[in-house]
């Protein structure tokens, strides 16, 4: 039925679905390239490596390949550091005609060069774009010479974008992160301790992640990559656990470290309150040799939840039997925002991802209600008409879909990198429902015509 | 401090750039072509240079921004990406179906080697381009010029692929928009109605990325100039381009084909740039500047003399792109401030020229420098060696302004943190009032801040 609604580019109807009674069959393609010819909201394998990383504040970020890389990827994203800032920083080789056929060697060579001696930075990751994958430049022999004559971890990223999605550039990310993994002396770290993973300080939101775990009694030895440092990263192979939140980004370090240093790990999601609570009491389950940090959860949560709830009732009043719309980057954020967004009363009518795998979609499914439509990889041409005909008053998106959601009339949540204030733990729960709130009632659409000039 | 590290000791670098005053050609390609009514972008590459396009440029017009990719995997990259445009262009037209494509390539389709104009030929020539469609191109490698000539190469790509010329003269003349907001060339448009002149101005971004809410999300909104029309440009009398480096080659590609001879201006920015513009286009189109004009002109003059105590010798630095900068410049020096650092990422020797020709007279010792290794970077290591009262430039600007404590006004292309440029002019005398104003709160808030209380003044 939908199919016959919306005009469907023939080889993504596969990856559009509506979730009906009876319907057994699903079968959603997905981790599939875009069509050709696509206005796909995707990113690319660079585009996954650089936002992971950026976080790492002490070191070098150096995008090997023409400007615009760089230039685009500089300082997009709010992920806050409590000391150094060189991640804040654009370096760029800039490659010119001349370096496309000749190679950039030599220039990132002496690049690498300038900048360590200027900045002192603790690492450096060189990120190959794509144009590094088609000239050849060997950017692994040049970080290893560099590595040598300047005594510091000097890592190439393989990003080159055409080579898959934003998920491979995660996997480049890890790797290239694993590198530094287990360089550092473990000396004096605690048996109850664990890493943070995948949380990147957005706004600030490790800080309250951290927060919480010590009040748990539990010592943080890293956050990767949040507010990052590459001494912590180099020693956090000496956590007894690591916690990692988010689909895809991290979940291959964790993989890896488990495998190379036996350090375990488990899943999380920081959004929402039952979210956020069940990641607590995952992590004080983890360690229930010592039963007081159970307690200690227990009852940070019963505190949190407490104070919040109150606070909530104003939003949730407001916001029952309103309509969702959520389009995110992964699929694992979407289930959180789903239970969210129920909490507040809310119905989803759209979940969709950039980049969510089958167990993702079939996950999606059975956490969705009758009719909602669930999309891959989609485009602003079948959001808004989804968005229209399911009459949705919010979208939850990032920053190509902030401003349709407004022509549109409908309130947004950006629940990407263009957050400003934080979306995690508890607290993150009162300000995204303060957030959704705001922007579904706000005054401006009393004179907005909605829904296509219909409402 | 987030520039810390930037020292005051300038040292020669070799080829890197820290904190660039440019960025890359396919976005200026992907904003000209947002111009014409019913087009699609499309970029001819991998996924990501496309996001990051469309991304900059909603932050920057807080609109959305449509454009569709070749998707490369690696078999593109090894089999060349004939096959993924051709595809992309049948997909387009069948789900999309927009008036036209306006394909641009990439760093990795140019260091491929494909060749756009072979393929779309061989796109048309297969019965993939709907009757009464069009597919336009323009090769536009990043790893030459910046986004400026990304825009200059698309332009001139449309002008050269549909001008025509007829029997009909038609007594009317072209005006090639170099990278303006949409605000301006509403202004120009606004210019050209008062002094009655028939005008044909493209591309045209009004009512592209200035629209209203409608509670509706047209993929092709109503502004723009129509492939039709555009095919008529070779029977206009004359051509005016506004600016150097991003009108200029589409009004010698028109010339060529067609032969419209053409007088280039800058972007009229400023009182000497809008009176030779007024005079260019009074002499092309035959008509008077109207009293109401020179009233205009006169106002702007008046608020000048009003406040001139305020401007003199004021020391800024500016940087941007070359059309902007240039007749900026001009005008600067005309209130009588002195632009002391003047840089520009965006490569080429006419620039420089250009700016010796405005500023040696009078700033003799102005730093000025475009192209390699301009970048942010230098700039403010000319600043910290020299310091000024003011810092003109695009968003990125903030991070020496607040380093440096310095007033900052934003100017320029992308401006990701604050609004209006899009809804205000800065072309004409009274995009000039705009910028006075602006210029003068900068200045005087400055001055209200620092004063000691008993030199706190009300009346200013
Ligand atoms: S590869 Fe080239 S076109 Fe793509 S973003 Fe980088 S510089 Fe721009
Ligand atoms: S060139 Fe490649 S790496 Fe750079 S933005 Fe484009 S797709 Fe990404």
């Amino acid at each position: 039925m939908i199919m016959e609604s919306i005009e469907i580019l023939e080889g993504r109807k596969k990856q559009i679905y509506q979730k009906e009674q009876n319907t057994e069959q699903f079968d959603m393609t997905c981790d599939t390239k875009s069509l050709s010819g696509s206005v796909s909201q995707r990113a690319c394998v660079f585009c996954g490596s650089r936002v992971v990383l950026y976080p790492v504040a002490d070191a070098l970020h150096v995008v090997h390949g023409p400007i615009g890389c760089a230039a685009y990827t500089w300082d997009i994203r709010g992920a806050v550091s409590s000391g150094p800032e060189l991640h804040r920083m654009s370096f760029s080789t800039d490659l010119k005609e001349m370096d496309v056929i000749y190679g950039g060697e030599k220039k990132l060579y002496a690049s690498l060069i300038e900048l360590i001696d200027q900045y002192q930075p603790k690492a450096a990751f060189i990120y190959s774009t794509c144009i590094i994958g088609l000239i050849g430049d060997d950017i692994d022999a040049v970080c290893k010479k560099v590595t040598q004559e300047k005594d510091l971890p000097v890592l190439p990223v393989h990003s080159e974008g055409f080579k898959g999605t934003k998920k491979d550039g995660y996997a480049a990310a890890c790797n290239a992160l694993m590198k530094i993994v287990g360089t550092g002396s473990t000396e004096g770290i605690s048996p109850y301790s664990l890493n943070i993973l995948g949380e990147f300080n957005l706004a600030g939101e490790a800080w309250i992640i951290k927060d919480y775990y010590e009040q748990m009694g539990l010592e943080v030895v890293a956050t990767v990559t949040g507010d990052g440092r590459v001494d912590d990263i180099r020693r956090c192979h000496g956590a007894s656990l690591n916690v990692v939140q988010c689909s895809g980004s991290m979940l291959k370090l964790a993989k890896m470290m488990k495998e190379k240093y036996g350090v375990p790990y488990i899943r999380v999601s920081y959004f929402g309150i039952e979210d956020m609570s069940k990641a607590l009491y995952d992590v004080a389950k983890h360690f229930n040799k010592k039963p007081e940090i159970m307690d200690k959860a227990k009852k940070l949560v019963s505190k949190e939840v407490s104070e919040m709830y109150p606070k909530l009732a104003k939003f949730k009043k407001a916001l029952n039997g309103k309509r969702a719309a959520i389009y995110v980057g992964g699929a694992f954020k979407a289930f959180s925002l789903i239970k969210a967004l129920r909490y507040l009363g809310m119905k989803v009518v759209l979940a969709g991802s950039q980049t969510g795998n089958k167990d993702d979609y079939n996950m999606l499914k059975d956490l969705c209600d009758e009719g909602t439509v669930i999309v891959d990889d989609s485009n602003p041409v079948e959001l808004s008409k989804f968005v229209l005909e399911k009459e949705a008053d919010l979208i939850i998106g990032g920053v190509k879909e902030r401003p349709i959601a407004y022509k549109l009339g409908v309130g947004f949540c950006d629940h990407n990198h263009e957050r400003k204030i934080p979306l995690a733990g508890f607290v993150g729960m009162f300000n995204f429902a303060r957030e959704v709130y705001q922007s579904v009632t706000s005054p401006v659409w009393q004179f907005a015509p909605r829904k296509g000039g219909l409402g | 401090m987030l520039l810390r590290h930037t020292t005051k000791e300038i040292k020669e670098r070799e080829g890197l750039t820290i904190n660039p005053a440019k960025t890359c050609q396919p976005i200026g390609a992907m904003y000209a072509a947002l111009g014409i009514h019913g087009c699609l972008p499309h970029s001819h590459g991998s996924q990501g240079c496309c996001s990051y396009h469309r991304s900059m440029l909603t932050r920057h017009f807080k609109e959305p921004v449509m454009a569709a990719t070749s998707s490369f995997t690696e078999g593109a990259s090894v089999f060349g990406g004939q096959a993924n445009l051709l595809q992309a262009i049948n997909n387009i037209f069948t789900i999309y179906d927009p008036e036209l494509i306006a394909v641009h390539s990439t760093c990795l389709s140019e260091t491929i080697g494909d060749d756009l104009k072979q393929i779309v030929t061989k796109a048309k020539d297969d019965g993939k381009v709907p009757e009464g469609k069009e597919v336009t191109y323009a090769s536009t490698p990043s790893f030459v010029g910046s986004h400026v000539t990304g825009y200059a190469n698309m332009v001139a790509g449309m002008t050269q692929q549909f001008a025509e010329k007829s029997e009909t003269q038609l007594d009317r003349t072209n005006i090639v928009a170099g990278w303006m907001e949409p605000s301006d060339i509403r202004e120009i448009k606004r210019l050209a109605k008062e002094l009655a002149a028939e005008i044909l101005l493209y591309p045209d971004v009004t009512d592209v990325l200035d629209t209203p809410q409608t509670g509706k999300h047209d993929m092709y909104p109503k502004g723009g100039v129509t492939v039709e029309q555009m095919k008529t440009l070779g029977d206009s009398k004359s051509t005016i381009s506004l600016g150097n480096f991003t009108a200029e080659a589409a009004a010698i590609a028109l010339e060529k084909k067609c032969g419209v001879g053409f007088v280039s201006e800058d972007i009229p920015v400023g009182i000497s740039a809008t009176d030779r513009f007024l005079m260019a286009l009074s002499k092309a189109a035959g008509v008077e500047i109207p009293q109401s004009i020179t009233d205009e002109r006169g106002r702007l003059v008046d608020m000048i003399t009003d406040m001139q105590q305020y401007f003199h010798g004021k020391k800024v630095a500016v940087f941007g792109d070359p059309d902007w900068i240039v007749p900026l410049c001009e005008f600067l020096v005309e209130l009588d401030m002195k632009p002391v650092h003047v840089l520009s990422g965006t490569p080429g020797k006419r620039l420089d020229k250009r700016l010796h020709e405005l500023l040696d007279m009078d700033v003799p010792d102005a730093n000025i420098k475009n192209g390699a290794s301009a970048d942010l970077f230098l700039l403010h290591q000319w600043i910290k060696n020299e310091p000024v009262d003011l810092l003109i430039g695009n968003t990125h600007g903030k991070f020496i302004a607040r380093d440096e404590d310095i007033p900052f006004i934003r100017f320029g292309f992308p401006i990701i943190d604050r609004v209006g440029h899009s809804y205000f002019p800065n072309v004409g005398y009274s995009g000039a009032m705009r910028i006075v104003e602006k210029l003068l709160m900068a200045i005087m808030d400055r001055q209200d801040r620092d004063a000691p209380e008993e030199r706190f003044e009300l009346v200013m």
